[in-house]
């Protein structure tokens, strides 16, 4: 026992070596994975994201410009933000918080128009107040 | 007195995950172990039907939380052997960085978890708290503290700044100088050594002979590690197997301990000489047929197989883990323990159930 007395006696004089959460919260570093987000303005609904998703919780429908997202079957690996052609995907600093039912982020833009691109991702950001987060209870898988 | 069965687990303070070992005891001394599998099967394996092989990579990460980034490696090796893609020598390098700061972060939770194991709580916070550091360089570089998911086929994903290298060498140098200080305390401590010295022996011939791998092999005194095989950078690296005569549950803590910080010297050694360059490279195609890789897990030898006929899906990947190779080890070393030492024991291993069991 007398080996781990000098330990005993630091922490009992050194500052704590945890934090008093939640009063005391850790920025979180620079480039954690948290959150998948996206800019809907930029997306041109391709669905690279749907298809390289490994647990398949992005779906994309071009036609109908929707673009929902299973955030409790997504598991922050980043895969999707990586393979994005536009980078409107990013993942914010935090992890989304802990909810008591399940819910489905279900984005509604505006679906692309066959022969310019570029131009109805300008046109887009005008509907863009569509975008929040409609909070469907657990109806999907 | 008559032979009494007494089930331990599979929910068992002691045990992180479920292990169930139907336990004969005689006079509250093990005489035979009979083990029970599946209880957290999850059919992993199988989804290379409806994965392709690049999302497989996110899959195999999680089959153990605790050495994913050396579970991917070792899947990237065994695809990129198949399409012969030459990885870059820096993410040969980071891959390494990566996966040693994984196996410094096992062994210090399993020596906490011993710690707990035998009761000594404090020695158990000290670990953990050490522990800390080296999740944190794991958050601030890849962006998860247990899953970075940093290995892709054909390289790594991210990057380490000579800002973070000079921040992770400055972090490890605390984690050695905290190290040293408790290290007196699992090698001389009289409660630790009464609690683990002579418990659950398994002799050098018995270790090698029923197939047992990692430190499990090496506390019986077999310098046996598949990192002298030289995949990834490890042929550039200095390192010798650390090895520990006696076969006990002390010599396998030993070796953990003695691990821990060969991992900092590696990951030292990585970072003053990892090159310059790329670190990924584009990958076309489709792979076709059989591989298999060998990787050091912090619990021991780690293997894959794969089995592609071009297409973008897998025929077969069979993944063979270290607990699995441990266990016929371990059910030689339980008989003739006090069933007081048998989570000691058992803990020894560091049984991985999710591992095994995919």
């Amino acid at each position: 026992m007398l080996h781990m007395t000098p330990s005993i006696l630091k922490n009992f004089f050194s500052k704590s070596a945890t934090r008093l959460y939640p009063v005391e919260v850790r920025e979180p570093f620079e480039h954690s994975r948290g959150a998948l987000e996206i800019r809907l303005e930029d997306c041109i609904f391709c669905g690279t994201c749907m298809r390289k998703c490994p647990s398949k919780c992005i779906t994309v429908d071009k036609n109908a410009g929707t673009w929902d997202m299973d955030p409790f079957a997504c598991v922050y690996c980043g895969i999707c933000v990586d393979n994005c052609p536009t980078h409107c995907l990013y993942q914010a600093r935090e992890y989304r918080p802990p909810e008591a039912e399940k819910s489905h982020v279900f984005l509604q833009g505006e679906p692309p128009k066959k022969k310019s691109k570029k131009k109805q991702a300008s046109g887009e950001e005008e509907v863009s107040g569509q975008e929040g987060e409609d909070q469907n209870g657990g109806d999907e898988t | 007195m008559a032979p009494t069965v007494i089930p331990f687990g599979p929910q068992h303070p002691v045990l992180p995950e479920p292990l169930h070992l139907q336990i004969t005891v005689v006079d509250e001394v093990v005489s035979e172990v009979l083990p029970k599998l599946g209880f957290v099967h999850r059919g992993l394996e199988n989804l290379v039907l409806k994965r392709d092989i690049h999302q497989m990579v996110q899959v195999v990460e999680r089959v153990c939380g605790i050495c994913s980034c050396i579970h991917a490696h070792t899947y990237c090796m065994a695809i990129e052997e198949l399409m012969d893609v030459q990885v870059p020598p820096r993410a040969d390098y980071l891959r390494i960085i990566w996966g040693e700061l994984h196996r410094m972060h096992s062994h210090l939770l399993w020596l906490g978890l011993l710690a707990d194991a035998f009761g000594f709580e404090s020695l158990f916070m000290q670990c953990w708290k050490i522990r800390e550091k080296v999740m944190d360089i794991q958050e601030a570089t890849s962006g998860n503290r247990v899953i970075v998911s940093v290995n892709v086929v054909g390289g790594v994903r991210r990057e380490l700044t000579p800002e973070q290298c000079t921040w992770i060498l400055e972090t490890l140098e605390e984690v050695e100088k905290e190290l040293l200080e408790i290290k007196q305390v699992f090698i001389d401590d009289f409660s630790v050594q009464k609690r683990t010295r002579g418990v659950g022996i398994l002799s050098r011939e018995e270790a090698y002979e029923s197939g047992a791998v990692g430190p499990t092999l090496r506390g019986s005194g077999v310098a046996q590690d598949v990192r002298q095989s030289g995949y990834g950078a490890y042929s550039e690296l200095d390192f010798e197997p650390v090895t520990e005569p006696d076969g006990d549950s002390y010599s396998r803590a030993k070796v953990r301990f003695r691990e821990v910080l060969q991992s900092i010297d590696l990951v030292r050694q990585g970072i003053s000489r990892l090159p310059q360059g790329e670190s990924r490279v584009k990958v076309k195609g489709w792979p076709e047929g059989e591989a298999i890789s060998r990787t050091e897990q912090p619990r021991g030898e780690l293997m894959y197989y794969i089995k592609a006929d071009g297409s973008k899906h897998l025929e077969r990947m069979r993944i063979r883990t270290p607990t699995f190779a441990n266990i016929p080890g371990m059910l030689k070393m339980l008989p003739g323990v006090d069933l007081a030492n048998v989570p000691v024991a058992v803990l020894s291993i560091d049984p991985c159930i999710s591992c095994t069991e995919r």
